[in-house]
């Protein structure tokens, strides 16, 4: 084991993905704190995956990051670079004639000096960017992250598989961890909320429920591989939600496309002339999913504004006694947050679950 | 806005990763996992059974075994019983003979002692009746030694036979 995490972090290094940045004038020493900036970036996604932030003798700020790729599709052909290059939002990037700039997390084509575009909308009645942005299919923190729960569900579970065709008796070690888990998803989630033909479902229910709880926990650790804030991230839930819309919809029975179009038991003039029954239980497909989506990214997300908040009070009091209160505050919050990730890891396999067996039901 | 905006790309990523997850862990996690536990499962299940099957057996073999025992305790008693029966029959039959015999050799003794009695008595009235008339011939002996005895005497019966 110890073997494998060494040959892990030596071809990381070996790639040369670690690097300091050029050390660039920090504007942020004499302004004020800026709490929201500060969880902001944290709750986001971002471009490179930072790492640490130091200041030098010269009073310099060096930022520690890992460049991610750059993929960006624009005017149909895609656009590949490294992240290191934008400088943090200090340098314009031209490929193929074009000009990119990173502005706050997002990619705009500018011209040769990074020039924003801002126009007030009517509408809106807010400032907006006209410049163009490019479709950004970047490989940025939270992919990378994914990348990683990826690779350690892949260790994890296929060394349990293993060890089960070397030990089939009484489970030992890791397998002795994994297995009540994989249980209690088999037996106490997908069994009784699908019925009968919850064995279609257990690979995506299995693999849902890990995926989001090790993304949950992953994300609670604050340093590198960690820290990305995948299922705190609204597109990462709705991906997941939209695959249990799927599953449901897909495994959808006789009786639950009736009961959707024309429930049986509610008076005919709720169906026709005007359809009401039949809208509404269109709009229970599409908020069942919409649910499950944001009750994982607001949990998500909160838990990790409250931490960040509570860590940004020391910066904000510009005093390290402050840390008195606010570490075991953090800690507290944390060892909840830990709870959450395996609470909300089960609410969203559990209601994809439901979701599911109303819609495998033949009949009741 | 940004936070709840959703981006193409993590979509995409997002959906790519977790497909290519899903597919490899089904096929080198999940199947074999499951199937291992449910084996393991049903080799339990089967183990729980025969014990409860082996357990039934004995339950049996242990009602057979008492059962038996029962049975040979009453063969036992029963052969006891016989036994001291018998032991009280030939005791009172071997009693009845002793007794019999020592009936009939007391009257063979009484009768014995009768015969010889009565030899003795015959034996004796024998032998008074020869001594008997011994002592009259010698007492008629020295009576009719002289005369005058023998006159008085053929008198004296003369006399009597007169008087007849």
């Amino acid at each position: 084991m110890k073997g494998k995490i060494l040959v892990f972090f030596g071809l990381l290094l070996a790639s040369g993905m670690l690097f300091a940045s050029e050390p660039h004038e920090n504007e942020a020493q004499d302004e004020d704190f800026n709490v929201t900036d500060f969880v902001m970036n944290h709750i986001k996604d971002s471009h490179n995956w930072h790492i640490l932030e130091y200041t030098d003798k010269t009073g310099k700020a060096h930022a520690v990051s890992i460049p991610l790729p750059v993929i960006l599709i624009h005017e149909g052909k895609p656009v590949c670079f490294m992240s290191s290059k934008f400088h943090h939002g200090h340098a314009v990037v031209t490929k193929n004639g074009n000009h990119y700039f990173l502005h706050e997390g997002t990619i705009y084509v500018t011209d040769e000096n990074g020039t924003i575009e801002e126009s007030y909308d009517e509408e809106k009645e807010a400032t907006v960017i006209v410049n163009e942005k490019p479709m950004d299919f970047s490989i940025t923190k939270n992919v990378a992250g994914m990348f990683v729960t990826a690779l350690i569900m892949l260790l994890v579970f296929i060394s349990v598989a293993r060890a089960y065709k070397k030990r089939p008796g009484r489970p030992a070690g890791l397998q002795g961890f994994m297995e009540p888990l994989i249980l209690f998803v088999r037996d106490d989630i997908a069994k009784p909320n699908i019925g009968e033909k919850y064995e279609r479902y257990l690979p995506y229910i299995l693999t849902v429920f890990f995926f989001i709880l090790i993304n949950n926990l992953l994300g609670l650790v604050p340093f590198f591989p960690g820290g990305a804030n995948i299922t705190g991230n609204i597109s990462v839930t709705l991906t997941l939600a939209l695959f249990t819309m799927i599953a449901t919809n897909i495994s959808g029975s006789k009786a639950y496309w009736k009961h959707i179009f024309n429930a049986p038991g509610v008076p005919w003039w709720l169906k026709f002339p005007i359809p009401i029954m039949p809208v509404v239980e269109f709009i229970g497909i599409l908020s069942k999913p919409f649910a499950l989506m944001i009750r994982l990214f607001a949990n998500i997300t909160a838990g990790h504004i409250i931490v960040m908040s509570l860590v940004a009070v020391i910066f904000i009091f510009k005093a390290i006694g402050m840390s008195a209160i606010s570490v075991p505050f953090v800690l507290f919050i944390d060892v909840l947050e830990i709870l959450v990730a395996f609470i909300q890891a089960y609410i969203f396999t559990l209601l994809s679950c439901l979701f599911i067996g109303l819609a495998v039901q033949s009949d009741h | 806005m940004d936070l709840v905006s959703p981006g193409i790309g993590l979509i995409f990523w997002t959906s790519l990763v977790f497909i290519i997850l899903m597919i490899l862990l089904r096929v080198f996690a999940w199947k074999p996992i499951l199937t291992m536990v449910n084996k393991r499962n049903d080799s339990i299940e089967n183990a729980l059974k025969q014990a409860e099957i082996a357990r039934e057996d004995m339950k049996k073999l242990q009602t057979d075994h008492e059962l038996m025992m029962e049975q040979a305790k009453q063969e036992r008693d029963k052969i006891f019983a016989e036994a001291r029966e018998m032991k009280e029959q030939l005791m009172q039959k071997a009693k009845d003979e002793t007794d019999k015999m020592v009936t009939k050799m007391k009257a063979d003794a009484k009768a014995e002692i009768e015969g010889q009695k009565q030899a003795a008595i015959n034996e004796l009235k024998q032998q008074v009746a020869e001594i008997s008339i011994d002592i009259a011939e010698k007492i008629l002996k020295s009576e009719l030694e002289d005369k005058k005895k023998q006159e008085a005497m053929v008198n004296q019966l003369l006399k009597e036979v007169e008087l007849n």
